[in-house]
Order: structure tokens, then sequence, then C-alpha cells
């Protein structure tokens, strides 16, 4: 909504100044988005005072004057003007100013004689047609002073961001009040000359009330007939004869274009006049144009209407029109037809005052993708009470600016009403809501302000009787009266001091600390975290599918995090990233036999690129290889699953393998479920980019529990090393080798670790060496040597039954 | 030689002795001092020692003594000098030129989203709240039914829609992802009776193409408390006692607003950080900046969770935590947070 300084204060009587409107609205009301000077062109404009005036030495029509623009010193301006008064302020146009129509000031001379900036007529400023003289200002404004900030050419436009169930607000009455109400004045009612004290605007002179009438009524020879009552509760018409349209005066016009809207002609400008003083939207049509009959009704199959914005639309079923003897003429509440719009020839005028269905509306404008105030305001609601007064106020204003009359009073058809509730209130209960007792005289009070009737209940109860005012289609339960008196009371008027509270019932949610020790660990290990959107292009069932998706690309829920990682590590490739290092947490969706999906959390992680950053002392770090990623895949499932067996099964089927995986090198399993894989991807990589890794991890049903540890006594006794170099054959893994170490080393063997692998020239094809470290200990003694020596033996001779596995010498 | 010489000889050999370990400035030369001087073959205290026996038994005793005193002064020597030089070694093993760059690890970073949301529940944790999670994937029921969004209304545009082709869910209406974390205040309510304090951080969706200031997808951070007495004083209060934390200032403003599910409904904004309320472009000139939505639960609400509105009361809000990590960061355009870019996520460290 837009809002025009000038036009508020119509209804204030007052100059309430721009700051203290954004200022009150903002606080009590609706939010002020904006402040900004209609005429943002004239912010150069400064009042300056002729000093000095005397004829120009060399040109008699000249004149050649001081002036003081606040500046210092007296300026020397050369003024073109039939006459220059001394002492009289004028606007003055700096040098370097810019004038409405696009002309820069310059100092320059005129005849010989320096002119340091411009003493301006109105036309030059855009304020209206005069140009025979400069505009002498009655003003005490200081020189100096912003024109602007200094006479009432400054009108101030509001951006005002009204919330859905406040339309009230939707118009300059509606804002008025409540700025009255903070103010503590009462509304003025609105006549023609409170905006305009021209006398060529002839007076609005009394028009008769419209007649009410169910269903169907006449006025001035028109029928007007409601059948579609759901679609239209309430429709008053009125004739309007002789009318001449021509432009608007300039208050008007000044109003409208103030609130952002353009003057069109005297009858359109009233119209949009009532829609945004009021709120009221109107439509004029051309009488002639409607063959004496005006019927609402729903529109017919295949109807059809070319609007005001030239479109010719086909009318969706059901639409509720305005329809002259032979066709649809108006979208009732949306848009007018472009065949009975009023234009330089008409003469008479049926102007329509109306109450559309608000769901109906919106479901026509939805239908036909077109917008406009009016559908706005009929969208939210419209006051109910006061149709047929707007009405006459119209009609008035119609006669005073385009001539013509009313013949006949309007014929005000119902087919439906609409009553506001009376509603109680728990003074008490405000008190328990709001936390502070602001007592029940104030409550009424406030209410009382903005158009509310409370009163006492007769029984005694203290309990508010409150009717509502027709306006306020917000106010239905107690609840909205209460937020009513804390708006008006003023929020910040309430305490901010926090009380005592009891402690919250609702555990933590145990994926919230899972998350944030997995999180840890990942950054930990230098890892940057994303957190891409979850939209994918296809997916295995197509109950993942979106109705109404973005984009063709996006119209499925992603069943794992590879498919964002991968675009991740593109994108990053595109750029030249060296290394990629991303990880996510994130949700992951299947299908379920319900229509709601199962929802998974899952880890992923990708790397790929230089495992190092690069360093002086080591010009080409190595590139991330499967036993990272593998270590990463490790970690997280110890963080996630900490005393339990997940076991790393080296993949055999590739069958399954879907893009972007283009091999599995583990899956990882716990108590035989899958919880997900490492593999290696295919992705759209530059001949450069070394091989990408990933894993991802269900963690949904990870032990959150914290984790058990249970301290463990420091040793006494030495340990015992040996190195055992094997030759293993191709088929025997190291952790088939690692077993019977592990099987045969016995109590006393404390840890093994493989620390090489060779394969190469000494060793005989199909075989590699692998060496492993193993540690002894015993907890009560030293181990001698011969004990060791014994196990090695004892080792060495199962390796060679079970695995064919020989020790390597020399 | 006489005891005399033999006396003389030996404060000589000590004084020369003391003098070459000194001189001594390698390994190598410190070894050639210790030969000479205690060397078994050559050394010259080693030679004087060597002429103790041919002394007079009485005169042996005095003489020995003088001499092994010089032979402790001279190890003693030896082995501080060795000291001395072996920290000299340790030193000069150092590089030559110490502007070098150190050797860096990768270091990790967590999103600015995350990072926002950890320290917005790190506050509040303090304040008394816990920490719930809810589905992504909603019924109608839930995400408006429940919060009591009017069908048909106009507030239906502020949330614009993504539904799911997977069926409709009875009673519950159409599957849809949903467009606020406000369902977990239903689901929240009901499985737990009051006193209820939680956090609910989320991802949320709505129908919006992208664009420097709008995402299909992001995340929120619902807050809710109820009890019996709690009320609007609790709102401000709580809300407030964030601000200060998580802004550093306490200067908050609240508006009246308008979400179906809360009423009375305030909008709070904090003083803008960038030009401390004087009006910016950050703040469009205004001062202040949107931080969050709130207000009082609306009875409705309480009454589809199965909470008896006329003896609980209770304040919810929601805030966008992706927003505020573009105010904060001066990020400008907000599909950065979802380009997973390494230049930008490395930012965050």
């Amino acid at each position: 909504m837009n809002a025009s300084l000038r036009w508020l204060n119509d209804f204030l009587g007052r100059n309430a100044s721009a700051d203290e409107v954004r200022d009150i609205l903002t606080a009590r009301a609706a939010t002020v988005e904006s402040v900004a000077p209609v005429r943002a062109d004239l912010t150069e404009i400064v009042i300056g005072r002729v000093v000095e005036a005397g004829r120009h030495p060399d040109a008699e029509k000249l004149w050649l004057t001081r002036v003081d623009a606040g500046g210092g010193e007296l300026l020397q301006v050369v003024c073109g003007a039939p006459h220059v008064e001394v002492g009289t302020s004028y606007p003055f146009a700096p040098v370097g100013a810019t004038l409405p129509g696009g002309v820069t000031i310059e100092k320059k001379k005129i005849r010989g004689q320096l002119s340091n900036g411009m003493l301006c007529s109105a036309r030059e400023l855009g304020l209206g047609s005069d140009h025979t003289g400069i505009l002498a200002l009655q003003t005490d404004a200081a020189p100096g002073t912003r024109f602007l900030d200094a006479t009432d050419a400054g009108d101030v436009r509001f951006e005002i961001d009204v919330l859905p169930n406040r339309p009230d607000l939707l118009s300059h009455e509606g804002l008025a009040r409540e700025l009255a109400a903070a103010l503590g004045s009462e509304l003025r009612p609105w006549t023609l000359s409170v905006a305009s004290s021209a006398p060529s605007d002839r007076s609005a002179g009394p028009v008769p009330a419209p007649n009410a009438v169910e269903r169907e009524g006449t006025t001035d020879g028109v029928r007007v007939r409601i059948e579609d009552a759901d679609g239209c509760p309430r429709y008053v018409g009125t004739v309007i004869r002789g009318v001449t349209i021509g432009p608007s005066p300039s208050w008007l016009a000044e109003r409208l274009e103030a609130a952002g809207v353009r003057s069109i002609n005297n009858v359109v400008d009233v119209t949009n006049f009532m829609l945004h003083g009021f709120g009221q939207p109107m439509h004029a049509f051309d009488l002639a144009r409607l063959g004496g009959e005006v019927v609402i009704r729903s529109s017919a199959a295949a109807e059809r209407l070319q609007t005001l914005d030239g479109v010719d639309r086909a009318l969706p079923p059901g639409t509720t029109v305005i329809a002259g003897a032979e066709h649809a003429q108006a979208i009732a509440g949306v848009i007018g037809g472009a065949g009975s719009e009023v234009t330089e020839a008409t003469k008479d005028i049926f102007l329509e005052t109306a109450l559309f269905n608000p769901k109906r509306v919106r479901a026509t404008r939805r239908a036909l993708g077109v917008s406009t105030d009016a559908s706005y305001r009929f969208e939210r609601h419209v006051d109910h009470q006061q149709v047929a007064a707007r009405a006459s106020v119209a009609a008035g204003l119609i006669v005073a600016l385009a001539g013509g009359h009313v013949a006949a009073p309007g014929v005000d058809v119902r087919a439906g009403s609409e009553e506001s509730p009376v509603v109680a209130l728990r003074p008490d209960r405000v008190a328990r809501v709001l936390g502070e007792d602001i007592g029940t005289a104030e409550m009424v009070r406030l209410l009382a302000s903005v158009g509310f009737e409370p009163r006492d209940a007769t029984d005694g109860s203290g309990v508010l009787s409150v009717a509502v005012p027709s306006w306020r289609s917000d106010a239905r339960e107690e609840i909205d009266l209460i937020e009513e008196v804390a708006r008006l009371h003023g929020y910040d008027s309430f305490s901010s001091e926090l009380r005592p509270f009891r402690p919250t019932t609702v555990p933590d949610d145990p994926m919230v600390a899972l998350e944030r020790r997995l999180r840890g660990a990942l950054v930990g290990a230098g890892l940057l975290e994303a957190r891409p959107m979850p939209f994918v292009a296809g997916a295995s069932d197509e109950r993942l599918r979106l109705r109404n998706p973005l984009a063709e690309n996006e119209a499925y829920l992603r069943e794992s995090l590879l498919d964002g990682l991968v675009r991740a590590a593109e994108h990053n490739l595109s750029h030249m990233a060296r290394s990629v290092r991303l990880f996510e947490i994130g949700t992951v969706f299947r299908a379920s036999g319900e229509p709601r999906p199962t929802e998974r959390r899952h880890v992923g992680v990708l790397l790929m690129g230089h495992a190092e950053p690069q360093h002086f002392t080591n010009a080409s770090p190595r590139s991330f290889d499967p036993w990272d990623i593998k270590w990463l895949a490790e970690l997280v499932a110890k963080t996630a699953f900490p005393p339990r067996d997940v076991r790393f099964n080296i993949s055999d089927s590739d069958g399954e393998i879907v893009a972007p995986v283009s091999r599995i090198l583990w899956k990882i399993a716990l108590d035989g479920q899958s919880l997900g894989a490492v593999s290696l991807l295919q992705l759209d990589a530059p001949v450069w980019a070394s091989p990408a890794y990933a894993f991802e991890l269900d963690v949904t049903n990870a032990e959150v529990a914290a984790r058990h540890v249970e301290y463990g006594s420091l040793p006494v006794t030495p340990v015992a090393e040996i190195d055992l170099a094997l030759l293993v054959p191709d088929g025997v893994t190291a952790e088939e080798v690692q077993k019977v170490i592990r099987d045969q080393a016995g109590d006393v063997l404390e840890s093994v670790a493989l620390f090489d692998e060779f394969r190469g020239p000494g060793l005989e094809p199909g075989v590699r060496s692998l060496a492993w470290r193993l540690t002894f200990r015993h907890p009560d003694r030293t181990l001698r040597d011969r004990e060791i020596e014994a196990r090695k033996e004892k080792l060495i001779s199962a390796l060679a039954r079970e695995l064919g596995v020989r020790a390597r010498t020399g | 030689m006489t005891v005399e010489e033999l006396l003389a000889r030996a404060d000589t050999v000590q004084a020369e002795g003391l003098a070459l370990i000194a001189a001594a400035s390698t390994r190598s030369e410190l070894d050639a001092a210790r030969t000479a001087v205690l060397g078994r073959k050559s050394g010259r205290l080693t030679a004087l020692l060597a002429e103790l026996p041919a002394l007079a038994p009485d005169a042996r005793r005095p003489a020995g003594a003088v001499v092994n005193r010089a032979k402790a002064t001279l190890e003693a020597a030896l082995a501080a000098r060795e000291e001395e030089l072996a920290a000299t070694a340790r030193v000069t093993q150092l590089p030559r030129d110490l502007t070098l760059p150190a050797r860096e690890r990768w270091q990790g970073a967590m999103h600015p989203v995350t990072r926002v949301i950890e320290e917005v529940s790190d506050i509040f944790r303090e304040l008394g709240f816990t920490i719930a999670l809810g589905p992504e994937a909603e019924t109608e029921w839930y995400n408006f039914g429940s919060l009591n969004f009017p069908p048909d209304h106009p507030v239906m545009d502020l949330h614009d829609t993504l539904y799911l082709a997977s069926g409709s869910a009875g009673e519950q209406g159409e599957m849809l992802l949903r467009t606020h974390t406000s369902p977990v205040q239903i689901r929240v309510m009901q499985q737990h009776a009051p006193p209820i304090r939680v956090l609910a951080p989320g991802n949320v969706y709505r129908h919006d193409p992208f664009d420097p200031s709008h995402a299909p997808m992001f995340a929120q951070i619902e807050g809710l408390a109820v009890d019996e007495g709690i009320s609007f004083v609790d709102l401000k209060a709580t809300l407030t006692r964030f601000a200060e934390r998580f802004f550093g200032t306490g200067r908050t403003r609240f508006r009246p607003s308008y979400f179906p599910f809360t009423e009375p409904s305030a909008e709070m904004d904090v003083e803008c950080g960038v030009c401390s309320g004087f009006g910016c472009p950050t703040c469009k000139q205004s001062g202040w900046v949107e931080i969050l939505g709130s207000g009082m639960v609306h009875p409705d609400v309480f009454t589809a969770a199965g909470v008896d509105p006329e003896r609980y009361t209770g304040w919810a809000f929601g805030m966008g935590p992706a927003r505020i990590a573009l105010a904060r960061h001066g990020i400008p355009d907000i599909r950065l947070l979802y380009e997973s870019d390494m230049r930008f996520l490395g930012q965050f460290r």
C-alpha cells in the first residue's frame, strides 16, 4: 500500500510529519518500508531570499539580483521574471542542481553579468503551468532550507507493508484512523473542501441515498439484478447522466500520483480516489454500452471478455461477472471490460459500488493470473456497512468534477448480509496472556480509539462485550481483541524482564548431539561443510516426485547425498579447485508404502585432489587415495556406532552400481544391515583431475548415547617387538593374514600393525611382501626372548599351513 | 723431577688445558683437546700422573691430590664445553630463512548457516531450551490446518508450497514439503506435556525460484515455550535476551505482525549493527534489521495439538539463519550458500 502524507493529513486535520506517521504506523499497525519525497526531482531546490534587485545594466527585461541561499555569501543571480520583490523568498536552483526537465544549472554570464543559479517559476519545477513569473513563497523558512521541507509541494510517499489480516489499512482513511488514535485526535470526515479550495471544483452537492431492494431493482431506467448471490452479496448501482470527461483537478491528480496511481480522467480518478481513500473499489461503466440492464451472474460456458488491459480472456467456469443486456462487461472485483470503458465520448455513467465474495475473487484472480488494486482489497475484505454511503460520496464527487446529475436514487441490491460480531473479552485473560494488567478502563479506551464499542456486561462479571466495527473482519474471537489491546497499548510498553521458568519436559533430540560430534570430527579432518539443494532429476520411485517442481531437472527428492556432492565437486573443478573436501549431513528420502516418504539422516563425504596443501618442502602434494576416504568412513562409523562392529566388506557385485558411483570399494554394514558404501565416483572432470572418492553412511539409527569408556590400566612391564616380513600369494588378503596372526599370537599380543607392502624386483610373480610389526607385552612380567621366538615360529608355521604364506628371508 | 717441579707443571698443564678446551669451537676440536690433555698415550696430564710413582713416598700423596684435582677440573671443563657445543649445534640446525611459510594442514569449516544455528542453539540452551527435530515432508494438516491457516486466505500466498506426488494422507490432506518449522510445535505438544521449552532448527521449502534473496530450500529455527502463566512479557524478555547475546545489542523493537498460529504476533527488529541505528543501505535507512517473527500461541493451535488453551499459554518464534548469515558476513547473494564452492566455504573457518 502506497500512501500520501497530505492525503493522510486530510483525514487527520493536522500536519503530522512524515517521521511521526512512519513511527506510529510501524509501532502500532503496519510496517512502513520506505519514506520518500514524491518529488524527489526537487530535492536540490532550496529557499532563496532576494536581498537586492536592480535592472540588468545591459538588458532592460532582465533583473540583476543578489540572493541569500544560505551559503553565507550573497550570490549574484540574473533573472528574467517581470517582477522580483526584495525580501521575498523564491525557489532557487543553485549551480549544479538539476531541474525536473533535466536541465542542470551552470554558472554562466548572461549579457555580461555572472549568474550563480536560478530563481524558478512554478512550471520550471513541474508544479503547474504558471510561467508568468517566479514563484513567490509564503514561508518563514531560512534561506538554504530544502524547498521540499519548507513548502507543501513536498508530499511524501510511504510504502506500507499491510498484513494480510488488516484490509482496513489498505486505505488512507484506515491508516489515518490508527494515526488519529495514537495522536489522541478524531478522524476528520472527508469532504471536498478538505482537499480543494479551488473555486473551479464545484461543490459536491448531496446525492440521494440509494434504495435498498432484495435481489433486483431499477434505477433511472437501468434494471440491476443479482443472480450469483454467493459471488455478490451486495451491489449498489448509481446512474449519472450528462458528464463531461476531462482531466482531474490538480488536488486529485496529485494525491493519486503521490499514492502511485496514474491520473486518467475525472471519472476514473474518482473511482481510484475512493479505492485508495476509503478502501472501496468501484467501477464506472459507460452506461450506453450496457443495454439498460446490469446482471451479476456466473460466467456462461466458453464466455470471453476483453479486459481493460487489452487482453482477450476466456472466463473460467463459475467466474462472477457483471453483464449488460447482452454479454459480460466486467469480471467482478478483478477488472473491467474494454467494451464498457469510460472514454472521452462517454456521456452517461453507471457507477458500481459492490461487495464480492473474497474467496471467489481470490479464485478468479488466481485462475486468470491478474491481480489489481480492486482484487487485492476484495480478496481481503471490504467494509460491508459503508457500501451505500461510499456510492453517494463518489457520485457527488463525479458530479462536482465532471458535471452531470443523478436524476434518481441509486439502487442498493442485496442478496446476502454480513453482521459484525459482539465478542466477549475477559480483562483477567488479557492480563494473563500479556503478562501485565493494564486495567479495564484503559482497555476500553484503547479499543474505542479505533472504533470498537466495548460495554460492561450487565451481569457484573467484569467481562466486556465488544462490538466489532464493520471494517475489522479480522476481529472475531477474544484473542483478536487481546492482540488489539496489546498493539494499541504499544508492544514496546511491555516489560522485557526475564521471569523464572520451569524446566522443559522435552529431552534433546539425540540426533542433535550426534550431528554435532560428526560435524566436529569432519571439520577437524579438514573438510568443508556443504548444504546443497535436495532436488534431483530422477529417483527410483515415482512417489518421490514433486507434483509442482520448480524445474524438470529438480523434480525429485534425493535418495542419496552423492548427487549433490558430485555436482558440488564439478562446480569446484570448473573453478580449478585442486583439492575438493566436502561433507554434508542431511536428509534423504525413500518411498514407503504410505504417502509419507521415509526420511533418513545421512553423512556424505567427497574427497578429490591434493591431500595436503602445497608447501616448499613438498612441491607436489600427493592426491587423496582410497585409504584417506576409508579412514574418514571409519571415523564417522566409529563416531556414530562407537562400540559396535561396523564391517567394511569388499564389494564384489558390480551389478547394482548407479551413477555417480563408478565402483564400490567397500560396503559398510552393521549386524548384516547395510549402512552405506565407500565408492570411487565418476564425474564430469577435466583431464588434470585426480580420482574422486566418496562415502555415504546412514546414521539414523546411530548409538546416540554417549560412549562409555572403561579405563585400562597403564602397563608397567616392557614391550617386545618383532617385525614379520611375509611373502603373501595373490588371493590371500591382508585381513586373512592378520586374523591368523591374532589367533596364533595369544593374549600377550598387544598390537599388530601393517607397515609395508611391496611387489616387484626380487619377488616372484604372483607374490607380494607384507610386513607387520607385532608388539607383545605380558601384564605382570618381562617376556623372554625365547618365548617371543617360539611364538614367531608357531605363527609362521600356522601361516604357511593355513594360507601358504612364507616368511621372507634375507 | 722434584715435587716442586711437578706441582708447577700441573699448574701449567691445567691452565693450558683449560685454554685449549675453551678454544675448541667444534666437536672434533674438543676431542683433540681431550686427547692432548687426558689422552691415554700422549695426554699431558696423563704424563704427569705417570711421574707420581717416581716421587719420594711421603711426597706422593700431596702431589697426587694436586694432580688429580687438576684432572677433575679439566674433565669438568670438557663436559661443560661439550654441553655448550651441543647446544650451539642444536641452534644452528634451524633454517637460515625464517620467513619461509609454515607447513599447513587442510582446515575444515562448518557451513555459515550451521554456525548460526549452533550459536543460536547455544544461547537458547542457556535459557532452558532443548532441541527438537521433525520431518521435512509433512501433511497439509501439520503444516497448515493445525496451525490455524484459513483455507483460501491471502496469507497462503506467502507459503507457496511444493507438494509431493505420493498421494493424499487421508484426513491429513496432501503430502508436502514443510514451508516452515512450525509443524514441529504441534508434534512436540502432541508428545510432551508442558512445561515445554524447545528449539527446532531444520530445512523448509518454498516454491520460490532461486534469485539473490530467495531459495526454494532454506533453514529455519523455530522456538516454542508453553506453560501455565507464560505471557507476552516472557516472549519479549527471552527474545531480547537472545538478541543481546547474539547481536551484542539489547536495542530491540517489536512491531505488530500477523501469523495465523500466533496472536498477538510480533516482528522483532534489532538495531542495525552497520550504522548503529542511524540508517544505512543495510537497514534500508530504518536503523533496524528484521530478525524474527514471534507471537503468543493461538488458542486454536493449542486445541489442535491437544493442549488446554484455558490452562496453558505459550509463545513461539521463527527465524531464518540464512538471512542472519548473509547479514553478518555481508554475503550479497543467497545462492552462494548452496553452491558448495570451496573458495566460499573455506572463508568461514
